[in-house]
């Protein structure tokens, strides 16, 4: 039985954004402190640390997770896609990132690298999602600049666009 | 926020994980999904010396129907049991309250038995257990064990479960035929915590409410198929009974009021189904 002792660092191996990787972590280092710090991966952002706030939201084996209610240890042979996986090349946008440009879906940008990967997520299970279902989705995000109006415009504009694209392809 | 120090042990299988809690007893937590503890070992509420991580053991991953119950193991996270495809045929109320259990973000991580394990008094599982009958399983190094609902959850945070006993699974009793199910919660914005939460019962001769964010537990409450002034009066006093606190989210008075109010609309949206 694997007992990892508190006063030491532990590989944990897990899949990042496609790529396999080992670091270490104490078991009591969270997921977001792992990625930011010992891995470089500043994209996930740290706002409450409780689970609130939603800015660092990630993909933890195909669904959205807050990074914060994460221990790194507990990823161990998991798949964690984070910010930095989005863009489909460097200098280029996503989709989705563009319409949150196009529609100024971000003012601050704090809490937009948790919304674009919840809504990634979501768009791919709810390739048409009405906006009162979308509004209460983004229920688990804080955003205290925008009011929310472009960030629905932005998704929904994304979405339309998506389908358009799976219809041409 | 960090937490502080703790070892931590990735159980392999149940004995493991028996074991440990046997010798550490209060200085283990159990991990499952960890939704709700982690914020508390950030905030400092909880100082385990050892984390025991059961989410590596397959015979706690299961949804089962057994004996006319929906059996959720340990280790079964709450987006799970949304997506199980017998949920709404099996227990509507279940599949009513689920939705309510924080963010979709948090439902992808935490499970159903990490949310009856903690007891907050406004969350939406344990009130669900409480209104349906339902029970817990548990196990230790010595024993097993089942405690039904209303003899598990003893206050807020406080449960009948032994230093040594870890929960297994929990089981809510399915739907029966002539049965109507309803839920309803009020909080400030989708995924926090309820300020009050019902749930309620109901057949053509009984009444039974649930309600939740108010005592210090999970209260269920049974009538016969009062309606009229009779129910108005009956919800009162219960509202009264409940003994509702003044906290920074609402008013003890408010709370009565929403006791009333959300206590009517779901027994009567019960009734709907039932018809």
């Amino acid at each position: 039985m694997p007992r990892l002792s508190a006063d030491r660092r532990h590989s944990v191996r897990f899949r990042l954004n496609g790529r396999s990787v080992t670091a270490e972590a104490e078991p009591r280092m969270l997921l977001t402190d792992f990625l930011r710090h010992t891995l470089g991966l500043t994209g996930t952002h740290v706002g409450c640390e409780h689970g609130v706030c939603g800015a660092c939201t990630i993909e933890i084996d195909g669904g959205p997770a807050r990074a914060c209610l994460t221990l790194a240890v507990q990823v161990e042979g998991a798949s964690v896609r984070t910010i930095e996986d989005l863009a489909p090349a460097p200098g280029r946008l996503s989709c989705l990132q563009e319409a949150f440009r196009r529609h100024h879906a971000l003012q601050c940008g704090f809490c937009t690298a948790g919304i674009l990967m919840s809504l990634d997520a979501y768009l791919r299970q709810h390739p048409a999602p009405g906006e009162p279902e979308l509004r209460q989705y983004l229920a688990g995000h804080l955003c205290r600049c925008t009011g929310y109006v472009p960030i629905v415009a932005a998704a929904l504009d994304a979405a339309r666009r998506l389908r358009e694209e799976a219809h041409d392809a | 926020m960090k937490p502080p120090r703790f070892d931590y042990v990735r159980a392999l299988s149940l004995a493991e994980a028996h074991a440990v809690l046997a010798a550490e007893g209060g200085d283990a937590c159990v991990i499952a999904g960890g939704q709700t503890l982690v914020p508390m070992l950030s905030m400092r509420l909880a100082r385990p010396h050892v984390l025991v991580d059961i989410m590596r053991l397959s015979a706690l991953a299961r949804i089962e129907a057994v004996d006319g119950a929906i059996d959720v193991g340990a280790a079964v996270r709450q987006s799970e049991l949304l997506a199980w495809p017998q949920l709404a045929a099996g227990q509507p109320l279940l599949a009513a309250a689920l939705p309510w259990v924080g963010h979709a973000q948090t439902r992808n991580r935490g499970t159903v038995c990490g949310s009856v394990a903690h007891a907050d008094p406004s969350a939406e599982l344990p009130l669900v257990l409480v209104a349906l009958g339902g029970s817990i399983t548990l196990s230790s190094r010595r024993r097993r064990r089942t405690v039904a609902a209303d003899q598990f959850f003893l206050g807020p945070m406080a449960t009948a479960r032994g230093d040594d006993e870890l929960i297994r699974s929990v089981a809510f009793p399915m739907a029966r035929p002539r049965h109507g199910y309803a839920f309803r919660e009020f909080g400030r914005r989708h995924g926090d915590f309820a300020i009050v939460a019902c749930a309620a019962v109901v057949t053509h001769a009984t009444t039974r409410l649930a309600v939740g964010g108010v005592a210090d537990r999970p209260v269920a409450r049974d009538w016969g198929s009062i309606t009229g002034g009779a129910l108005d009066d009956a919800l009162n006093e219960l509202a009264y009974d409940l003994d509702a606190r003044e906290d920074m989210h609402a008013t003890a008075r408010f709370r009565r009021h929403l006791v009333r109010q959300l206590g009517h609309q779901t027994i009567t949206e019960a009734r709907r189904c039932l018809a």
